[in-house]
């Protein structure tokens, strides 16, 4: 199949949906590759680059589309785009089914085959072809330089000759994919970060990726995320009053708000209101990753830069991937390539447009003339359900120290019985067996004792040797053989002669076996 | 020579085992101990030699002399791989020698009887003080053997107890000699390794185990020595079908096992023939045995007894499903990650001892640590075949001690640790033991090894471990699936190390 990747034609955007690595792994899948001349110009790809791998180069967007049985882009096609979509072609781009239904529809009219990537289902074996989450590690990350930039000081605290410079506040609203990444930026950056999410499960990622969780006083069961497919969902009007009371407190001391709440086929939750912006110092800054849908904070204007009366700066970008053009470029390219991966089980260039697929079924949203959207529930859950955790009870001294004395009591009792059944056996058997063998019985019980006491503090990793030592010692049997041997009996000499002859490769086997394995241990 | 002479080395002899196996609790006194353990055998055997009544010491020593070259064979050839068959075949001549020791004394009572019946006397009649023996005139006594002159002294109580302890000698030697043969097969790889059972399953033992009593109430009633015969019979045949019936991967189990049942049959003699030298070492070779038992069967969470009837028992509801995929990676993927690591745990398992990569294994750790890294071992109590296998394979390999950890002392370092490398074991690193109750090995104790931040294992194809569960550890975000042979596989990876 031929794999094909036009130049976007979105105003201002770099990226591009191949690249000359991904391409590299393409061929190695039987696929052809072919790339319109100049697409990954923007994103500091050169179509030498493309040749040297092996892609052929299209001179115009319409020879591309032509060319292509597949075509990976980026942006949803333009009208001009869907025009060039024919029967039979296979289109993988971002494609919301809801926002752009018409051309959805208009696409299953031709026949096309389309591949959304917004809706790659979220399950660990399509992590490494699930693009919102590669596209908004990026986003998070930029968010953080975004706001640096546009903040008069530095993130970490220092002190200097010239004065203590005292580390930046920052607050995360929102840890999924884009919070996390932004969170790992800020705390490498050396501030102070804080983060909040209504899923109170992902407190132990925040809190693993250096920041620390802001507790709500709230006593409401959350709803577990993993319901949800790990996305958040809309949180009560008493549970989103906490949240507000909380972020007013948190709102004059901290410098930087990177907000990036968003809730699937919703427009964004306002978190960061008016009265808390007024509250903030002036220099500092929101950076709304969420303005696409409307933005978390309602001040802000979406693609644009603005400065509040009282000096804060909100950034309202929506492009933040395509500021990185190179970096999202090779993550979107490798998305779609483990795309294909899965599209081609067999590696011999042959699609295999599988729809029992949980991830590519959730995916194709047209297909065979036929719009496939919404798909159904995939076959397995998202993620695993967090198990309901029972902190452990604290004790207190006194239970404390009272479970001590009933698990003494226990013990003392458990010895005392073993005690009390042993010594009666024993004096059951001393009843009737002669004084002989009583005599020889104490030994044996003697012996036994010594044996599990010694015996316990060998070390593990001397097991091996010491079954080859009690081996070698249990051929102390020889000793009976020995005396045997000597009898009158010639049936009694020979099993004896045997005995003696075993036991003594025994002896001798064991032993110097014992000595090789011990010499081999040696110290570092 | 006396006789308190003999009694007298024996005490020393004893002393010197007791201190043999307490040496063992390190490295360095360990080298040491042996010795103590050689001193005493050697102090024992001569004692014996020039003890009272004994007759044919030439031929004695010319037999434990081709024993020794024999032995000094096996000991020299053996690989280090091989040490569990080893230590199997050697548990069963220890049994076999029992049930020789155990056949002569009844025939020595037979002798007895015989003797006495001719001088007009019945065995073990007790004479007119309702305490000692009627014994036999001093010139017939003085003729016999020293181990004539014990059973002749003995009164009809203690012949019936003599009985009761040859028997247990017996029967023990003889589970021990044939289920160690097996094992030793099935180690070595000559027996299917799989658990198999006839038709009818326990059953099959536990009526042999009946019969065998019944014929041990016989013999003791005065039957005569078929019943003794048979009954040694029906352990053989039990000893062949218990072990016959476990699994490969309980052979550690096994081994100790079959260890604790050598002792005990050497006790059981030692009692019979009178000797405590013999009762003390076949007690303490016994609870070595069982102590080593109990702690294979703690480390994988099963009783003594669930091990024994073999196979592991049917999951407990419905096991959670894995979900992922096992993503595979090559040896350049490998080598890019260790090279970047700075701490790496490698968790060996029976796969590094079938595929011979100990010394692969103990160069990539050389390298690494050249460079700087920590890199440590983390044993699990019942990796390989027999208890403590991997360390002695590693020595072999000239790894250092100090760096093979056991479970308890490593398992909490994975979260720090960069790599974790996983070579041929499986449910040891089972996550499904802590997160799922439903699974087979749940709260079997388990390396923690998913919590490091990436894990590679090393594992020849997509297969399940023994205990036939899937191993949701090879699905998880951070492992990556090395496949292929261990050996082929460090080989590829070595060089990439710089």
């Amino acid at each position: 199949m031929k794999i094909g990747t036009p130049k976007e034609t979105f105003e201002g955007e770099a990226r591009v949906a191949m690249t000359p690595d991904s391409a590299a792994q393409l061929l190695k899948l039987g696929h052809e590759c072919v790339i319109e001349t100049g697409a990954g110009a923007m994103a500091g790809f050169a179509d030498a680059d493309y040749k040297a791998a092996g892609v052929e180069v299209a001179k115009t967007a319409a020879a591309l589309w032509k060319a292509a049985d597949v075509v990976a882009k980026v942006r949803v096609p333009s009208d001009a785009e869907m025009k060039r979509l024919r029967d039979g072609q296979t289109l993988i781009s971002f494609f919301s089914p809801v926002a752009d239904e018409s051309k959805m529809q208009a696409a299953a009219k031709k026949g096309a085959t389309v591949v959304a990537m917004e809706m790659i289902p979220r399950i660990s074996r399509a992590q490494k072809m699930d693009a919102l989450s590669s596209m908004a590690n990026i986003a998070g990350y930029r968010a953080v330089i975004e706001a640096g930039n546009n903040f008069g000081r530095f993130f970490t605290g220092q002190i200097t000759a010239a004065g203590k410079v005292p580390p930046a506040k920052v607050l995360v609203v929102g840890a999924g994919v884009a919070g996390l990444a932004a969170i790992g930026t800020s705390t490498s950056l050396g501030a102070i970060t804080y983060a909040f999410d209504v899923r109170p499960e992902v407190a132990e990622q925040v809190e693993s990726m250096g920041a620390e969780f802001v507790y709500l006083d709230f006593e409401e069961e959350q709803q577990d995320g993993a319901s949800t497919g790990g996305y958040a969902s809309v949180s009560s009007p008493e549970f989103r009053e906490a949240q507000l009371a909380k972020f007013r407190e948190l709102a004059p001391e901290v410098d930087i708000v990177i907000t990036t709440a968003l809730i699937p086929n919703r427009e964004a939750p306002e978190l960061w209101t008016e009265d808390m912006v007024k509250s903030m110092k002036p220099g500092s800054v929101i950076v709304d990753l969420a303005a696409e849908k409307g933005g978390n904070c309602k001040l802000t204007v979406a693609d644009e830069k603005i400065v509040t009366d009282n000096g804060v700066t909100i950034i309202g970008y929506t492009d933040f991937p395509s500021r990185m053009a190179t970096q999202a470029s090779s993550l979107y390219a490798t998305n779609i390539r483990h795309l294909m991966t899965d599209l081609t089980p067999e590696k011999d260039g042959v699609i295999n447009h599988d729809m029992e697929d949980d991830v590519i079924r959730g995916a194709t949203i047209a297909h065979a003339k036929e719009v496939t959207f919404p798909p159904p529930p995939p076959k397995v859950a998202a993620i695993a359900a967090a198990p309901k955790k029972e902190a452990p009870k604290e004790l207190t001294a006194e239970e404390k120290r009272e479970k001590e004395l009933v698990e003494f009591k226990n013990q003392t009792r458990n010895q005392v019985g073993l005690l009390a059944i042993g010594g009666g056996l024993l004096l059951a058997v001393g009843l009737v067996a002669p004084a002989s063998f009583m005599q020889h019985f104490i030994v044996f019980i003697l012996s036994v004792f010594i044996g599990f006491q010694v015996i316990w503090n060998v070390a593990h990793s001397l097991h091996t040797p010491l079954m080859a030592v009690t081996n070698a010692i249990s051929s102390i049997i020889i000793l009976g053989a020995i005396i045997q041997i000597g009898s009158s009996s010639l049936l009694i000499t020979l099993l004896a002669a045997l005995a003696v002859f075993m036991a003594a490769v025994n002896i001798f086997g064991g032993f110097l076996v014992t000595r090789r394995m011990l010499a081999m241990f040696q110290k570092s | 020579m006396e006789y308190g002479f003999t009694i007298a080395a024996y005490a020393v002899a004893a002393v010197l085992f007791i201190l043999s196996l307490g040496g063992l609790s390190n490295q360095e006194s360990a080298k040491r101990a042996v010795w103590y353990g050689i001193a005493g055998m050697a102090i024992a055997v001569l004692a014996t030699l020039i003890g009272p009544g004994q007759g044919l010491g030439v031929v004695s020593i010319v037999l434990i002399a081709m024993g020794a070259a024999v032995g000094y064979q096996l000991a020299t050839k053996v690989q280090m791989t091989q040490m569990p068959e080893l230590v199997a075949i050697m548990h069963s001549l220890v049994g076999l020698a029992a049930v020789f020791v155990g056949f002569n004394a009844d025939i020595m009572i037979n002798n007895m009887e015989s003797l006495f019946a001719a001088n007009a006397l019945a065995l073990g009649a007790v004479a007119a003080d309702g305490y000692s023996a009627v014994g036999l005139p001093k010139e017939i006594y003085d003729g016999l053997s020293s181990f004539g002159q014990l059973i002749a002294k003995k009164t009809s109580v203690e012949i019936n107890i003599l009985k009761v302890e040859l028997v247990l000698g017996i029967w023990i030697g003889a589970v021990t000699f044939t289920g160690s043969v097996i094992a030793y097969g099935k180690l070595a790889g000559r027996v299917d390794s799989s658990a198999t059972k006839l038709p009818g399953g326990h059953l099959l033992n536990a009526g042999a185990a009946g019969l065998s009593l019944l014929f041990a109430i016989m013999y003791l009633g005065g039957s005569g020595s078929w019943t003794l015969v048979l009954l040694t019979l029906l352990a053989l045949f039990i000893g062949y079908h218990l072990i016959m019936g476990i699994g490969g991967a309980d052979m550690p189990v096994v081994v100790s096992m079959l260890n604790s049942y050598s002792g005990w049959a050497a006790a059981a003699i030692g009692f019979s023939l009178g000797n405590d030298l013999l009762i003390v070492v076949g007690a303490l070779v016994g609870s070595s045995g069982a102590i080593l038992s109990y702690i294979m069967c703690k480390a994988m969470n099963r009783s003594f007894v669930s091990v024994i009837l073999g196979g592991f028992g049917g999951p407990a509801g419905e096991q959670m499903a894995v979900e992922g995929e096992q993503v595979a990676i090559e040896a350049d993927g490998v080598a890019q990650a260790l090279n970047e690591a700075d701490s790496v745990i490698i968790i060996p398992g029976y796969g590094m001892a079938v595929a011979q990569a100990q010394q692969g294994v103990a160069e990539l750790v050389r390298k690494l640590r050249a460079k700087g890294k920590n890199v440590r071992f983390a044993i699990h109590p019942v990796a390989g075949r027999l208890p403590g296998h991997m360390n002695v394979l590693l020595a072999e390999a000239k790894v250092p001690y100090d760096i093979v950890m056991e479970m308890d002392e490593i398992n909490e370092d994975f979260p720090d640790t960069d790599v974790a490398i996983v070579i041929g074991s499986n449910d040891i690193v089972n996550p499904a033991a802590q997160d799922d109750p439903n699974s087979p090995i749940a709260g079997m104790p388990v390396l923690e090894c998913w919590k490091a931040k990436q894990v590679f294992v090393s594992k020849r194809g997509q297969g399940t471990g023994y205990s036939g569960i899937e191993n949701p550890l090879f699905f998880k975000d951070n492992t990556r699936m090395f496949y292929g042979d261990a050996k082929a596989s460090l080989d590829k990876l070595l060089p990439m190390i710089d």
